[in-house]
């Protein structure tokens, strides 16, 4: 089934290209960090994770998100969605593999990534982050690719698919809950010692995964034949409208306790995010451009006439997706390390080192995704042909 | 035989004889001819703890020349940016010290006080529960200790400590050591680094560096010994520890003799 | 055969680039590392003895450095008593190169040799190691 996705429109050969070219930009910049050392980046030793991991955090989310297609299918019969179940199925490989290379260009010493297998450590989070990680990237993998190469073959899928399936669901619970886990569990880290966190994390996630994965079947609308049911669409919509709200209540919550309990150390990353701390704000007006998109979001999803209007729909889930990824993939990682150990403030910047190695990593994953996409459409092309 | 069949059959086979090679080869691994043990001279505890007397730190030079011997004994590079800094012994004030406390009209000679910070070496530590390699791993003699062979550099014990006592190798180290101390390994880029309580000294039978450096405003010894020289000062004297209410549990107490009456 | 000619010339092209490294070197002698045993410290032992017998060594000094690295780092056991009875300390710099303090003739002829690149020397010092005379 891979070679439909080696031939294809002119516009398609350049689309690919150019992913290639950004490829081999974050490639060359990935060897000058792997000779020279994090210190290309903008981390330091007050805020030791910076984008990598924030961006590992977010598509984490989005690969979990699947779940939100794979629900109403798999354990509800809810058939509207099965032309688009295999899209959240293969967005989660993307985005799956999108985090392991987030986690591996963040390495210190990536040649012995093989000591977290070599030597299991149970009591360490990051080491179940791995194994659930890995065990999500194959069961949507097998699951994905064996039906399509039903669909392919004019037959139903084997049994086996729908048992994995309902392996996959309680699964992509999990992988969020552990990536939470990292943060939740740390003593010393008061903006992310809350048990709200998983909570949030798979709120953000299930209104963030489904809005691009609406966005995306829109997009096939317009570049291919694959038609995605309007009706799957506004179904989906409506679980990123409350998934949002849901998002952006927790957050409240979180507000709330800082400040009503007035405690210093609750409310600082806060302050930090929202006001600045100490004369440092570089991350303010992320934070208030977060705030308003989510509001804005939800209102234009929340109103069925505006969310019917595809037009309205398709701004409201990118001002979602945004204000996710802005609370997510840069105020929650980089505001957790703000204050530091001793209460003073360390800002943190990307290089364009860094930067470009982000951006080579996203191109994979967009890549891989584009190829997944193109075996789809091609089989679902051919068997339409076929029909005729 | 179809295709299907013999694929089938050949990848089993490929995978039984592989499986054996790899299996006999790590049967025949770790094939030792001698006995290992541990030195006699070493010093033993079932506890090691600090007791810092901040009195006896006079001045901020005091502590300098403390953490000078320490990064030159163990080869602790002097880097230049902040961001990229790596320190193992370092002076704080008190309010940097102690975040959690907070007394507004705290008396100015604790205030400017010199606390020298390390690595608390904790009793639960949580550096040790997150590191996902055991690169990191508590000893029995209560020691946090590194190994550097095994950090895979993904910096979650530093994201971890509440204490901000550790440091990352950003760059490589070497061009940034002026003497290299030939005795001791420097480390290498991409790995976490922090103060070891000097095991490789205390398996000479010797004390820490810092400790012989600092004229008796460091002590050093077996907590769990009620016999120890720092029990016997924790016994007389208040002392407090970092952010206690965390649970971590942490060896390094100071005794803050405190009023403009003290010494 | 369809497109024969092209094919066959193909396959020849790539046998003979296959194998060239082989061809190059048809007649020719490698000349084998030369392991340096002469140093200041050795030649003043009483008995010329390694930790164990140089075929032992041979076959196992890397399990056993990392044999040696485990007991020493992670469980503080520093003392190897080898076969013939004798007291070693388990330490690179303090250990074995206080003998072999020639790293570059002796650890480094046979590794350069076979391609074998230990990633010991980026944090251990080496000849440089522990005051030793080369």
């Amino acid at each position: 089934m891979l070679e439909k996705a080696l031939t294809g429109s002119k516009r398609y050969y350049a689309w690919i290209s150019l992913l290639l070219v950004l490829i081999i930009a974050g490639l060359s910049a990935y060897m000058r960090q792997f000779n020279y050392g994090l210190g290309i980046t903008g981390m330091s030793r007050d805020v030791t994770w910076g984008l990598y991991i924030s961006q590992f955090t977010f598509m984490v989310g989005v690969a979990a998100s699947a779940v939100m297609v794979a629900i109403p299918y798999y354990l509800h019969d809810y058939k509207i969605f099965g032309q688009i179940v295999i899209l959240g199925e293969f967005l989660a490989v993307a985005a799956v593999i999108v985090c392991m290379l987030f986690i591996f260009v963040d390495m210190g010493q990536p040649a012995r990534f093989l000591n977290i297998v070599l030597h299991p450590t149970p009591h360490s989070v990051m080491f179940w982050d791995m194994c659930v990680l890995l065990g999500y990237l194959l069961l949507n993998l097998f699951i994905g690719w064996t039906v399509m190469g039903a669909e392919k073959k004019r037959v139903p899928p084997p049994r086996w698919t729908k048992v994995l399936a309902y392996v996959a669901i309680p699964w992509a619970i999990s992988i969020h809950t552990v990536t939470a886990f990292l943060y939740a569990g740390l003593p010393g880290r008061y903006y992310w010692l809350s048990a709200i966190m998983a909570a949030r994390f798979l709120a953000s996630a299930f209104a963030a995964g489904p809005a691009l994965l609406i966005l995306l079947c829109l997009l096939l609308r317009k570049l291919t034949a694959f038609k995605a049911p309007a009706e799957a669409i506004q179904a989906l919509a409506k679980i990123v409208t409350y998934a949002m709200i849901a998002n952006v209540f927790f957050f409240m919550l979180e507000v709330f306790t800082a400040f009503y309990s007035n405690i210093p150390g609750h409310k600082a990353a806060l302050q930090y995010l929202f006001a600045g701390l100490d004369g440092f704000n570089n991350l303010v007006p992320f934070m208030w451009t977060a705030a308003v998109l989510a509001f804005l979001g939800i209102i234009m999803l929340l109103i069925p006439k505006l969310r019917r209007n595809e037009k309205v729909l398709t701004v409201a889930l990118i001002a979602v997706f945004v204000a996710a990824w802005l609370d997510k993939g840069l105020g929650l990682v980089l505001g957790g390390f703000v204050p530091n150990a001793f209460d003073r403030v360390k800002e943190y910047i990307p290089t364009s080192t860094e930067l470009t190695i982000i951006l080579g990593v996203y191109a994979i994953g967009i890549l891989l995704l584009t190829i997944l996409y193109k075996v789809v459409i091609g089989v679902r092309e051919q068997s339409m042909d076929c029909e005729h | 035989m179809n295709r299907r069949d013999f694929l089938k059959v050949g990848a089993l086979t490929a995978a039984g004889i592989g499986g054996t090679i790899i299996f006999e080869g790590l049967r025949n691994s770790g094939a030792q001819a001698g006995v290992i043990k541990e030195s006699n001279q070493a010093l033993k505890a079932k506890h090691w703890g600090m007791v810092i007397d901040v009195d006896k730190l006079k001045s901020p030079e005091d502590i300098q020349r403390i953490a000078e011997a320490c990064h030159k004994y163990h080869n602790v590079p002097d880097i230049d940016d902040p961001d990229n800094e790596i320190k193992w012994i370092w002076r704080e004030d008190f309010e940097h010290t102690f975040t959690e406390l907070d007394n507004p009209y705290l008396n100015d000679k604790i205030k400017e006080a010199n606390f020298p910070v390390l690595c608390n070496h904790c009793e639960n530590p949580v550096c040790v529960r997150v590191c996902p390699t055991q690169a990191t791993f508590k000893r029995d003699d209560g020691i946090v200790a590194m190994d550097y062979h095994r950090c895979i550099g993904c910096r979650f014990c530093m994201t971890a400590c509440p204490f901000g006592a550790r440091s990352f190798n950003f760059v490589d180290p070497r061009s940034h050591i002026k003497n290299v101390n030939t005795e001791i390994p420097t480390r290498t880029q991409g790995v976490v680094e922090k103060c070891t309580f000097c095991v490789e000294r205390l398996e000479k039978g010797l004390p820490p560096v810092c400790v012989e450096a600092s004229n008796g405003g460091i002590l050093f010894g077996d907590l769990n010994d009620p016999e120890s020289d720092v029990r016997k000062i924790l016994t007389g004297n208040f002392a407090i520890r970092r952010k206690e209410e965390l649970g971590t549990g942490p060896s390094i107490y100071y005794v803050i003799r405190g009023g403009k009456d003290s010494a | 055969m369809y497109n024969g000619k092209k094919i066959i010339l193909g396959l020849v092209i790539f046998v003979l680039l296959v194998t060239s490294p082989v061809l190059a070197n048809i007649g020719k002698q490698n000349e084998p590392p030369e392991i340096d045993l002469d140093t200041p410290a050795i030649s003043q032992l009483e008995q010329r003895q390694c930790v164990e017998s140089p075929e032992y060594m041979l076959a196992n000094h890397m399990r056993m450095l990392n044999e040696w690295r485990d007991k020493a780092l992670r469980e503080g056991k520093t003392v190897y008593i080898s076969d013939s009875g004798k007291e070693y300390e388990m330490s690179l710099e303090n250990g074995c190169l206080q003998c072999h303090s020639n790293q570059e003739q002796f650890c480094d002829s046979c590794h350069t040799y076979t391609e074998v690149e230990p990633y010991c020397w980026d944090c251990h010092n080496g000849s440089k190691g522990a005051d030793l005379e080369k």
